[in-house]
């Protein structure tokens, strides 16, 4: 019981960015399900946390208000930019969500409420361990039930062929709004509780790059299977201390092995690390005739 | 009137190291229709290893240029092998291809930061003469001149040898059809390398200039360019080589226009990223893009 | 109340696919549709799927007009397709395929899954046997759970006729079926389709093996170059000048 204290206050913080981050991650699965790269997750946890931490410090607002609130927020913005991006395909679409994700970070650094490029400070820390990974059982239990329910099956088949799930009746544009309408509600949530974890938030914490690192976790865990997005977080939050442990000193080498496992994991593992514990089938391969027209 | 003048010269010099930087990024996707992510690494170990090439080996830079230019084509070739060859017959290689990307930029940002460090580094004093000239109230020099010079006649060449050279035309049959390119007997894997060779070089070339325009270079300075490169990419359409160019002038007028009329530099690259943002949603070819692109 | 095709034209960029082209389906029967490569057939299905908007006509079915709807309200109107260019879904496994079919027959509502409740569990047995009885209709019973990318030629056809039917439709639109199937398994999804009739489907198909088509349809449309030629029963079709005309000009007779 002791040594669990005892290595609670050594890692607690580390335990907690596995959290958020698994969270984080988790909220881009909902988008991938349905095939679609969004690279806005960052900006939508960003909204998330500012709107919280602003509920919070000027408004005097309960912890679960100002989470709910900062989810609630993000949603609405996800909504209203989900119906005029989701016609873009693939790289397209990632580019939107990526200039999105850009001006709302400049929205951060010049407006007065969110404390500009300084962040927004006096947060109270008021975050718990049991409350972020509440929070990520909830939204895992969810992921793996909606697979199952009709959402889930039209957004897997949009994942697989449009045209082909537009027939079987899918509405693609309403099923891609709902899906990144709750990715930025779950991505909000998990920015909300960032903010109340760490005093302070900067535009910097949600930019262009930490969209990526949860592009990352997903396809390093696995996008197919709800657990995937959480085991990359994991793993690649904990890679710092982990490589820590065995005598590697910070700095290049391990930006180095972070490459590197991304490198043999989209090589070798094309569902990510979960297809090692589930059998999931292997990503089509291109045949020789013409499959899409 | 002056300040305004001086603004859009400066705007001029700088738009051309972002179309320089765009050119290669473009090239790419216009032939394999990926994105190559690593382009911005690429860029950064350009600039940092002509610093080296200078002030450890003691080059001139007009040495020490087409060498670093050369060693990043070089990265262009390691890119190719060991992120995109391998993951080609791939139904998701899009997908794929823009991971293994970002795999190879971590690798290099990693590299530049173990070979050169962490710090902010600069080219020797001396490293070019800088003369300065008065036009009219405008202060020019001539290292923004030879920018501007160097920028154009590499973007000249690349046009010219796409248009007119025998490979140029191979590399667009490739970019048209690569199966019907493969009928023609074209070495459609070698092509595909060679382009890899071409953006590199270019992007590493892009990277010293981008040096010796702000005479400060630092491991992440790609991450500065990466957004811009991207955003310039689709305004000018994606694949489109005259598209780049023309986007990163106005991305580079953009820039300095808006710090000039906000009078703040918070917001430089606001204006650049809303229009990013309408044009994808308005005109999603880009203004110069091959429309047919976004559908598929 | 039967399939009316009115006028339907379209374009692509100055390519006229299809011109003022005009025709009945009468419920309940096999009609065929046939052409030379090129003609505008799949541009129709297409058109009548929902998939692309005609430029100009207009389409009735069941007294209500399609040519509007988007493709998913056309599915829920009881109109079901398959593709020449063979679309499975890849990843999934055969009975996957089927089950993603069901998504306008089943419910499989959020909640009582989240909250665990046996209906949840009930209906997803349900829909399984279903797809399963689905498979085994069209002879891929012994594949349910194979990858669909596995499959023969013939049976990505098959499978995808099976997750078309998965939607209970009352009109299926069929895009070259039988094409790369060998004689006997032609024959068998010849049997299929009849059977399907019986039970009160219309089925609109494209196919390019004549024997296959004169045989099973009570009426066929020729089209060429986007216009209809004629419409009419077999016999009367093979006698018509002009369809002669069109597949010994462009040498496809037998394609
Ligand atoms: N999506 C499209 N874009 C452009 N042209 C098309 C498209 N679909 C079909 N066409 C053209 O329309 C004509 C009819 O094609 P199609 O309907 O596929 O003929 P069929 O199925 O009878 O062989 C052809 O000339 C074809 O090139
Ligand atoms: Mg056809």
């Amino acid at each position: 019981m002791e040594q669990l204290a005892q290595f609670y206050a050594v890692y607690g913080s580390v335990i907690n960015f596995i959290g958020i981050n698994a969270l984080l991650a988790l909220s881009l699965n909902f988008t991938l399900a349905a095939g679609m790269l969004s690279l806005g997750n960052a900006a939508f946890a960003g909204i998330g946390g500012y709107t919280a931490g602003i509920l919070t410090v000027h408004l005097k607002a309960p912890l679960i208000v100002s989470l709910c609130g900062g989810s609630l927020m993000a949603g609405v913005v996800g909504l209203l930019l989900g119906m005029p991006v989701l016609r873009l395909k693939g790289v397209f679409l990632a580019m939107a969500t990526l200039a999105f994700g850009e001006v709302v970070r400049i929205a951060a650094v010049n407006l007065d409420i969110t404390g500009g490029a300084e962040g927004l400070t006096g947060i109270p820390n008021i975050t718990r361990t049991w409350m972020i990974f509440l929070a990520l059982a909830l939204a895992a239990y969810f992921m793996a039930t909606l697979r199952r329910s009709r959402i889930g099956w039209g957004l897997i088949s949009i994942r697989e062929d449009e045209t082909a799930a537009a027939c079987l009746g899918v509405d693609i544009t309403y099923y891609k709004v709902v899906a990144f309408t709750i990715g930025a509600m779950v991505a909000g949530f998990a920015g909300a509780m960032y903010a109340h974890l760490n005093y302070l938030i900067t535009p910097r914490d949600f930019g262009f790059f930490i969209a990526v690192d949860l592009l990352v976790y997903n396809i390093v865990g696995g996008t197919r299977i709800w657990y995937g997005p959480i085991l990359g977080a994991a793993l690649l939050t904990a890679l710092p201390e982990i490589l820590r442990g065995v005598g590697v000193a910070a700095g290049p080498v391990r930006l180095a092995v972070n490459g590197v496992i991304l490198l043999l994991v989209i090589l070798f593992l094309p569902n990510g690390l979960a297809s090692l514990f589930t059998r999931l089938r292997p990503v089509a391969v291109k045949t020789g005739r013409a499959e899409r027209t | 009137m002056n300040l305004l003048a001086q603004q859009l010269v400066n705007g001029l010099f700088i738009g051309s190291v972002y179309g320089l930087f765009a050119v290669g990024y473009t090239l790419v996707f216009g032939v394999l229709d990926i994105l190559n992510l690593a382009h911005a690494a690429v860029f950064t170990l350009g600039g940092l290893s002509a610093v080296w090439l200078v002030q450890a080996a003691g080059m001139s830079i007009w040495l020490a240029f087409p060498l670093a230019t050369l060693l990043a084509g070089g990265l262009g070739l390691l890119i190719n092998a060991a992120a995109f060859a391998p993951l080609r017959r791939r139904a998701d290689s899009q997908f794929s291809g823009l991971i293994s990307s970002i795999a190879m930029a971590i690798i290099f940002d990693a590299a530049a930061l173990g070979l050169f460090g962490a710090r902010s580094v600069r080219f020797p004093p001396g490293t070019v003469k800088v003369h300065v000239w008065q036009i009219a109230g405008v202060t020019i020099t001539s290292l923004q001149v030879g920018i501007v010079l160097v920028a154009t006649l590499l973007m000249l060449i690349l046009t010219l040898f796409l248009q007119r050279s025998r490979t140029g035309k191979a590399i667009r049959t490739v970019a048209e059809n690569e199966r019907a390119a493969m009928l023609l007997g074209v070495n459609v894997s070698g092509i595909i390398a060679f382009t890899f060779f071409i953006s590199s070089a270019l992007g590493g070339a892009a990277g010293v200039l981008y040096g010796l325009y702000f005479d400060s270079l630092a491991p992440d300075m790609g991450r500065a360019i990466e957004l811009k490169g991207l955003a310039v990419i689709i305004l000018g359409g994606m694949g489109s080589i005259p598209g780049a160019i023309l986007g990163g002038l106005a991305f580079g007028l953009s820039e300095v226009l808006t710090v000039a009329v906000s009078g703040t530099s918070n917001l430089r690259d606001a204006v650049a990223f809303t229009v990013l943002f309408a044009i994808l949603l308005l005109r999603p070819s880009g203004l110069l893009g091959r429309g047919k692109l976004r559908e598929a | 109340m039967n399939l009316s095709v009115d006028n339907i034209s379209r374009s692509f960029g100055g390519v006229q696919a299809l011109m003022d082209v005009s025709f009945e389906v009468e419920l309940g029967t096999i009609h065929g549709l046939i052409g030379p490569n090129g003609a505008g057939k799949t541009t129709l299905i297409n058109i009548l799927s929902g998939v692309l908007p005609p430029t100009h006509g207009q389409v009735l079915y069941q007294g209500l007009s399609l040519h509007h709807l988007p493709a998913h309200q056309v599915a829920a109107l009881g109109v079901a397709r398959t593709f020449q260019n063979i679309r499975l879904f890849p990843t999934m496994t055969c009975l996957e395929n089927v089950q993603a079919g069901q998504h306008l027959t089943a419910e499989r509502p959020l909640m009582p899954r989240l909250l665990r409740l046996p209906s949840a569990g009930r209906e997803d047995r349900e829909l399984e046997e279903r797809a399963r009885d689905n498979l085994v209709r069209v002879g891929l019973g012994d594949r349910a759970s194979h990858p669909a990318r596995s499959l023969s030629y013939g049976e990505r056809r098959r499978l995808e006729i099976a997750r078309a039917l998965a939607l209970n439709p009352s009109l299926l639109l069929l895009d070259e079926p039988v094409a790369g199937m060998r004689r006997g398994e032609a024959a068998e999804v010849a049997d299929l389709i009849r059977s399907l009739v019986q039970g009160g489907m219309t089925i609109l198909l494209i196919e390019h093996n004549m024997a296959f088509v004169m045989e099973i349809c009570s009426c066929i449309t020729v089209l060429n170059f986007g216009r209809v030629i004629t419409t009419g029963s077999p016999d009367a079709v093979r006698r018509h000048r002009d369809v002669i005309e069109a597949y010994l000009g462009s040498e496809r007779g037998d394609a």
